[in-house]
């Protein structure tokens, strides 16, 4: 590489990662733990080629077809998919019930900085700003680190099998999801017609309502819809759980190596979400 | 209230019909799901809730199930590594399949446009591209793993198969899609020099798609660590497998610390991938 000289003249944006160590640590870190994981994750490319695994992927291939397509069995996988949508449009609902309050308490320019707080005492603010603030951002970052499926895992163990501890589960994960990147949305709004709202002596409740909200709204909406496509998967994905939906089909079948069904079960699966894509996009479109 | 321009506003009929629709759907959802939000704010389901949440403190600390925790979250760290790495070889060449202005159109055919029976050749090419990576997308990852642990036995290994095709997939499309959403400016004036199609896709179009090409490929890692401590459900390794067995005999208080050890490794993912996306990008 020409580009760095070994006599380089004196470096005009000292710290930029293009010159400093940062690349060959980087880089060196990289391989390390690419050489640690490698272990670790049992890898083991020749697998692929073995006798066994090959036999494995030709009975598989050829149990796939043709796809089960007795009248019965599809009966019954159209009603788990039907249950799958209903799943997501709930988990999803709920999320939004989550979310948002939450959300809303951790804009900081909502509960503590910027406009709407200039007039409030320095202790006003930490006491009735920062602390429900950060209380918020942190129930928000465990209810979305948590992954999906244990929140599932778990609400089946508290409210039994089926489809509610799906609901509750996608509820939770994606509240948590929807609430930050709320705040997000919130706190990068213009500041602008707040601003001008605010010296046109609108009260607090009018800068939010008719300076923050028509901003933010489209956003949100968006953000929302988005989340529900990749509700539509989670909550397919759930059933492995025993929450309910496609997925305990999927999970059956091929235990009980009826590939044939999970041909289908996957055929279906793939309209769901496709259109459930479709639909959210035309929407998304029109909104934002 | 006076008329305003609506040039590009949804119309208040077509807000109403799709609110509508919404509304629809929530009441029919809530209606099949047996959801009853009354009984979980007052009664049965909130007590059980709080009966097993008491069931899980204070999380058990003995070296035994630190360790086991400790071992589960550096698999899951390794699968998700390995397997995102896996994506994205996977997906740099199916990308360069999946792009339309790289196989018959735009500015690198601009010159010399390819005879139709080229262009057709390109075209079933590329519909082969999407297909395929629409294929790895649309089945889920952890369908996937239970496909690679029927084929190549349990542990870790179908794992990372399973996210790195899935993921292969996902980054694909986006990274063909990057492909295609170039500036064109720096393509034309390579072009205007003299340049080859190759010296425009190395000088004009990967630099530019690089920085994206690496922003997605952090983001999906953010999404497959979380995905990675799914895999043991079906038998492929990682905090998952512990997760499961602490599940199903009831260890409620193991079940805890293998939590916590998810909190902390997602948390440490998404800050180092934060952090290299802000040096990088």
């Amino acid at each position: 590489m020409a580009r760095i000289p070994s006599a380089a003249p004196a470096d005009p944006f000292p710290g930029s990662p293009g010159n400093s160590r940062f690349p060959w640590l980087l880089a060196a870190v990289f391989l390390a733990s690419v050489v640690l994981s490698w272990r670790a994750a049992q890898v083991d490319p020749r697998l692929l080629v073995e006798g066994d695994t090959l036999a494995n992927v030709a009975r598989f291939v050829r149990g796939m077809f043709p796809p089960q397509l007795a009248g019965d069995f599809l009966v019954l996988m159209v009603r788990s998919a039907i249950e799958t949508v209903q799943i997501s449009v709930m988990g999803t609902a709920i999320a939004v019930l989550i979310g948002f309050p939450l959300g809303l308490l951790a804009t900081s320019s909502l509960t503590w900085t910027g406009i709407l707080h200039e007039r409030t005492s320095r202790a006003g603010r930490w006491a009735l700003g920062f602390v429900p603030y950060a209380a918020a951002r942190a129930v928000l970052s465990v209810f979305r680190s948590i992954p999906e499926y244990v929140w599932a895992f778990m609400f089946v163990r508290a409210v039994g099998l089926g489809p509610f501890p799906g609901v509750l589960a996608i509820g939770v994960a994606y509240g948590g999801m929807l609430g930050k990147v709320y705040s997000e949305i919130l706190e990068n709004v213009n500041p602008r017609p707040l601003e001008t709202l605010h010296a046109a002596g609108a009260s607090k409740l009018g800068v939010v309502l008719y300076g923050l909200v028509p901003q933010a709204l489209p956003n949100v909406i968006a953000y929302t819809l988005y989340r529900w496509e990749c509700a539509i998967r989670a909550s397919a994905i759930l059933g492995f759980v025993g929450a309910g939906g496609l997925g305990q089909q999927i999970e059956l079948s091929m235990r009980m190596f009826q590939f044939d069904e999970v041909l289908t079960l996957l055929g279906i699966l793939f309209v769901l979400v496709a259109g459930v894509d479709l639909i959210s996009a035309k929407i998304r479109a029109r909104v934002a | 209230m006076a008329p305003v321009a609506t040039t590009a506003r949804p119309g208040r009929a077509w807000t109403l019909w799709v609110g509508g629709g919404f509304v629809a759907l929530l009441v029919w959802s809530a209606d099949a799901t047996r959801m009853d939000l009354a009984s979980l704010g007052s009664g049965e389901a909130l007590r059980q809730i709080t009966l097993y949440v008491a069931k899980l403190f204070p999380p058990d600390l003995s070296r035994a199930t630190l360790r086991e925790a400790g071992l589960g979250a550096v698999e899951t760290f390794a699968i998700s590594l390995i397997g995102s790495l896996f994506a994205v070889m996977l997906a740099l060449p199916l990308a360069l399949l999946a792009t339309r202005t790289l196989l018959y159109r735009g500015i690198l055919f601009e010159a010399r446009p390819p005879g139709l029976g080229v262009r057709a050749g390109r075209l079933a090419l590329y519909g082969v591209g999407k297909g395929t990576l629409n294929l790895l997308r649309t089945i889920p990852e952890i369908v996937w793993a239970l496909i690679f642990v029927f084929m190549v036995g349990l542990g870790p290994f179908p794992g990372v198969l399973a996210l790195g095709v899935h993921t292969g997939g996902v980054l694909g499309k986006l990274f063909g899609e990057v492909l295609e959403d170039v500036d064109a400016a720096p393509l034309e004036a390579l072009q205007a020099t003299g340049a080859s199609r190759f010296t425009i896709l190395v000088y004009g179009v990967l630099p530019q798609a690089l920085p994206q090409f690496v922003s997605y490929a952090l983001y999906r890692w953010e999404v497959n660590i979380r995905a990675a401590a799914m895999m043991g459900f079906v038998g492929a390794g990682g905090l998952g497998q512990r997760i499961y067995v602490a599940i199903s005999l009831f260890y409620e208080r193991e079940l805890m610390t293998l939590i916590l050890a998810i909190y902390l490794i997602v948390t440490l993912v998404d800050a180092l991938s934060a952090y290299l996306r802000a040096r990088l990008v």
